[in-house]
């Protein structure tokens, strides 16, 4: 009865429904993208507009979290007097940097909420760190978080446009540490990110883009920065070189440069400038490291050099097998199965090579040795294969004397024609 | 004999010499070689229930070493054994399950990928492939 | 040993009747004079031709025409296969020698003006099996699928790019595809062992017998000469020729063999000092020199155009020659012969003496 005009009612007002909901809502969103901080900061010039632009690539505004996270304030008011309330932080004093980080970043509660991976001793080990202790100090000098992460513009460490990527922190590190004027009052010598450059590990980082090479804080350590002391640089090393640590631990070196107070590893290949090992750093080589200790015709000194000859003697061996191949592949002649058994012997170099670590000419001689015998094997099938070519050559004369033979009876032929021709037919 | 038999004996004679001459290489051509097909881009590997498990065959595949795994559950998996490092050829550790280089101690999963050490890229994973009672591998791609 | 010959003679002549040709094969002449040297040549081609089928077919028996495999076939050849290296070997040398002399057989009829009349067939199928051989050599010249030859092929199938009109349709067709690429290795293998040979044998056939019905030509003016039989004579001293070249190339494919080289790369760059095969550079140097526009036409087109007048020139030259047909001197001709291949070796030398002139 009047049922139906009702019903035709109600459904003219349900279609009414979400409009009206969109329209008393749009407050709320209008609030919920309105950011006061952001818009007056960009109207306004250099230092003051940095943040606001920088600030729309940042990470922490994926997270969802803007500038009253961190500065406190309103962000919802347009009046600056009414932005800046009582919550307002404004922007911490250098020396407070590493608390105002710290509030969030050293507090597992809160950081379990965005990503409860993250660590959250950064700040404590800071604090342990050279960069730290200075600022305990009274010192500002020393860095600060902003300093090697950025401000307004923070990426995570694994985006390769941060300062803190791997390949990009000897530049992070070097705008202090390789500034002179920075330096000096400090006693700390500048040349470090130069040398690094030069070394294999960079090499390996910066041009190879090889990630799992070292950079400076995989050996100094990142916020808990500080120089590795004498006794921790070996073990430093031995993270990724353990076979050469082991080797070097039994060694008579171990003990001696223990009672003498001398760094492991960092006494024959640098610290910042490691080069890549070569022969030549063995006893007699060019660059020879062993002297610095060892006088020449001593004991030890003989043992270097025997080592090296042995070295030495096995890579002319190789090459020479290496150039018989090469010799009889240039020939024609397939040497697969021999260049095969040459990795054989590469093995055993390289094996010999780590093992000069532990000081044993005996060992030594005996992985050369294994590594000789696929060397003869290999000449044995070079030498064979030279053969094949040389059987090359001998089966020529033999086909070119025929044919010569046979040119030869057709010229007599012809002769013989010319001087007496054939009946006809 | 007179001249003219002489000079055709000496025709027909180096005629049939040279044809012999080139009549050895060619057999010799025609032999079917005994690697029988051009470079290696498939190998049988291993036979069937030839590796127990948790155990590793070496073997030449082309000109470099490579490695048939038989993992502790049964599967098979085969990989260059030229470690990625300075090319000494890797080791399979049985109570690890892992591909070790006794050089610098590098180390790699059975994926090939590496756990340690100074290996900069992994190991060249191949396909294998069970065929009958033969055990292929290959190149991929 | 004459009754041998009676015996398979008599057992012969009833059942193939071959006796017609054996009279025509013993009273056939040819003419010795100053200039009759220059009649080997063709046999020397053919003997040549030869060699390739022979050494063709044996490599066949290993080679695989896929990018996958050409290569590893060819390296196969080189060292596994017992003498595969001086099948391989024979055949690449062989493939260059033959083109030399097809050149200078094509250049010593055309001094000697043999073209005229009644031979101009002979002389426009010698023309058309110039072509066909280059052609051989051009599509066999990428089968090993290395570094050199990819390249080769991609600057050679520019070229015919160039050409107006048809250039573009005509080089996809050749490529079988937009670039080379495995389409264009089946398709230069389907050329070169089955195409080009079944050609070459029909155009070859046709000239032969028109060589040997009409007899070899005499230069202009050449009057009665002493002439020598065909069979024993003539074939004896050809057959002395082919002996020497093949010592020769077995020499050279000893103390020289033939490279497999890299292999292909097409995603790698160009390399520097690229050119196709020496028979081809004279067009190759001659592009690089030629200015990059000529009356608002395009350099390049104007250098194609040229080359395909100069070849339907050459080919024609038995109908564009009157004089030579009045059998009367024609300077003129030998001049534009001259002329033409001081143009070839000049350009030809000038790749390899001055490698980086031109763009």
């Amino acid at each position: 009865m009047a049922l139906k005009p009702l019903l035709q009612e109600a459904n003219r007002l349900s279609r009414l429904a979400p409009a009206a909901l969109l329209i008393l809502a749009a407050p709320l969103f209008l609030s919920a993208q309105k950011n006061s901080c952001i818009e007056c900061h960009l109207a306004m010039d250099d230092a003051l507009k940095a943040p606001a632009e920088g600030f729309s690539g940042d990470v922490h505004k994926q997270f969802g979290l803007g500038c009253q996270d961190c500065h406190g304030g309103n962000p919802a008011q347009d009046d600056v007097e009414l932005a800046k309330d009582r919550s307002f932080k404004g922007s911490p004093q250098r020396a407070k940097i590493p608390e105002f980080c710290g509030s969030c970043h050293a507090n597992s509660e809160i950081m379990r909420r965005f990503n409860p991976n993250l660590r959250v001793d950064q700040l404590a080990l800071y604090w342990t760190s050279r960069h730290g202790q200075l600022l305990k100090k009274g010192d500002t000098n020393g860095a600060v978080c902003t300093d090697c992460h950025g401000v307004h513009g923070i990426q995570p460490a694994n985006f390769p446009k941060s300062p803190v990527f791997a390949w990009n922190i000897p530049q992070t590190c070097g705008r202090c540490h390789s500034n002179p004027d920075t330096m000096k009052a400090y006693g700390i010598p500048v040349q470090q990110v130069d040398d690094y450059k030069q070394s294999v590990h960079a090499r390996a980082l910066l041009e190879k883009k090889d990630l799992s090479a070292p950079v400076c804080n995989d050996c100094h350590g990142n916020h808990g920065a500080a120089p590795p002391e004498v006794t921790s640089i070996a073990f430093v090393c031995r993270q990724c070189h353990p076979s050469a640590g082991d080797l070097f631990s039994k060694s008579p070196h171990k003990e001696a440069f223990d009672s003498l107070g001398i760094s492991e590893c960092e006494v024959c290949h640098g610290n910042h400038r490691i080069s890549p090992p070569s022969d030549e750093l063995l006893a007699g080589g060019k660059q020879d490291v062993c002297i610095q200790c060892h006088e020449a015709g001593t004991g030890p000194h003989q043992t270097g050099l025997e080592i090296k000859k042995k070295i030495d003697d096995f890579v002319a061996s190789s090459e020479a097998a290496r150039s018989l191949l090469a010799a009889a592949e240039k020939r024609g002649v397939d040497v697969n199965e021999a260049q095969f058994k040459l990795q054989d012997a590469t093995t055993a170099l390289v094996l010999a090579r780590n093992l000069t670590h532990g000081l044993s000419a005996a060992e030594i001689a005996a992985g050369l040795d294994e590594g000789g015998k696929a060397l003869s094997e290999v000449k044995a099938r070079g030498e064979a294969a030279l053969q094949e070519a040389r059987f090359r050559r001998s089966g020529l004369v033999i086909a070119t004397v025929f044919i010569l033979l046979l040119a030869a009876a057709v010229f007599l032929k012809i002769r013989d024609l010319k001087t007496s021709p054939k009946r006809p037919g | 004999m007179n001249r003219r038999r002489f000079v055709n004996l000496f025709l027909g004679g180096s005629f049939i010499g040279t044809a012999v001459s080139f009549l050895y290489p060619l057999v010799r051509y025609l032999i079917p070689p005994r690697q029988s097909e051009a470079a290696a881009k498939r190998i049988l590997a291993a036979k069937a229930g030839e590796l127990a498990p948790n155990s590793a065959k070496f073997f030449r595949f082309g000109s470099t070493a490579a490695v048939l795994v038989n993992t502790s559950d049964g599967q098979l998996r085969a990989f260059s054994a030229v470690c990625t490092h300075l090319t000494c050829t890797v080791r399979y550790e049985g109570d690890t399950g892992t591909l070790f280089c006794p050089c610098h101690n590098g180390r790699f999963d059975l994926a090939g990928n590496v756990i340690s050490g100074p290996p900069p890229r992994p190991l060249e994973a191949y396909e294998v492939e069970v065929s009958g009672g033969d055990i292929y591998v290959s190149r991929k791609g | 040993m004459s009754s041998w010959r009676k015996k398979i003679e008599g057992y012969i002549e009833p059942r193939f009747q071959v006796s017609a040709i054996r009279d025509f094969a013993r009273k056939k002449k040819v003419p010795e004079h100053r200039h009759s040297f220059w009649y080997f040549f063709g046999g020397i081609c053919l003997f040549l031709f030869l060699l390739q089928v022979v050494t063709g077919i044996l490599l066949l028996l290993y080679y695989t025409p896929s990018v996958d495999a050409a290569h590893e076939s060819v390296q196969f050849i080189m060292s596994q296969v017992k003498f595969g290296w001086l099948v391989r070997s024979v055949h690449s040398w062989t493939a260059n020698i033959l083109v030399g002399f097809l050149f200078i057989h094509m250049f010593s009829a055309f001094f000697l003006k043999a073209y005229r009349p009644p031979r101009e067939l002979t002389w426009i199928t010698g023309f058309l099996l110039l072509v066909l051989f280059l052609a051989f050599g051009f599509s066999g010249y990428l089968l090993p699928w290395n570094e050199l030859s990819f390249f080769a092929t991609r600057v050679g199938t520019d070229i015919a790019g160039v050409i107006p009109w048809v250039g573009k349709a005509l080089k996809t067709f050749i490529l079988g595809g937009p670039e080379v690429s495995g389409a264009t290795l089946t398709r230069f293998f389907w050329l070169h062992v089955a195409v080009l040979p079944a050609f070459a044998l029909l155009i070859m056939g046709v000239h032969i017998l028109l060589v040997q019905t009409l007899g070899m030509s005499k230069p202009i003016g050449t009057g009665e000469t002493k002439e020598i039989s065909f069979f024993p004579e003539f074939i004896l001293r050809d057959s002395l020729a082919w002996l020497l070249i093949l010592a020769a190339i077995g020499a050279i494919c000893v103390f020289l063999p033939w490279e497999a080289g890299p292999k292909a790369d097409p995603f790698a760059s160009t390399p520097l000092g690229i050119k196709p095969e020496w028979y081809f550079t004279f067009m190759f140097t001659t592009l690089k020199l030629v200015p990059a526009h000529i009356f608002s036409i395009e350099g390049e087109v104007l250098a194609v155009m040229g080359f395909l007048l100069g070849g339907l020139f050459l080919m024609f030259v038995p109908l564009l020659d009157r004089r030579a047909a009045r059998e009367k001197r024609s300077p003129v001709f030998t001049a534009i012969g001259l002329a033409v291949l001081v143009y070839i070796v000049l350009m030809t030398a000038l790749t390899y003496l001055a490698p980086n002139i031109g763009k």
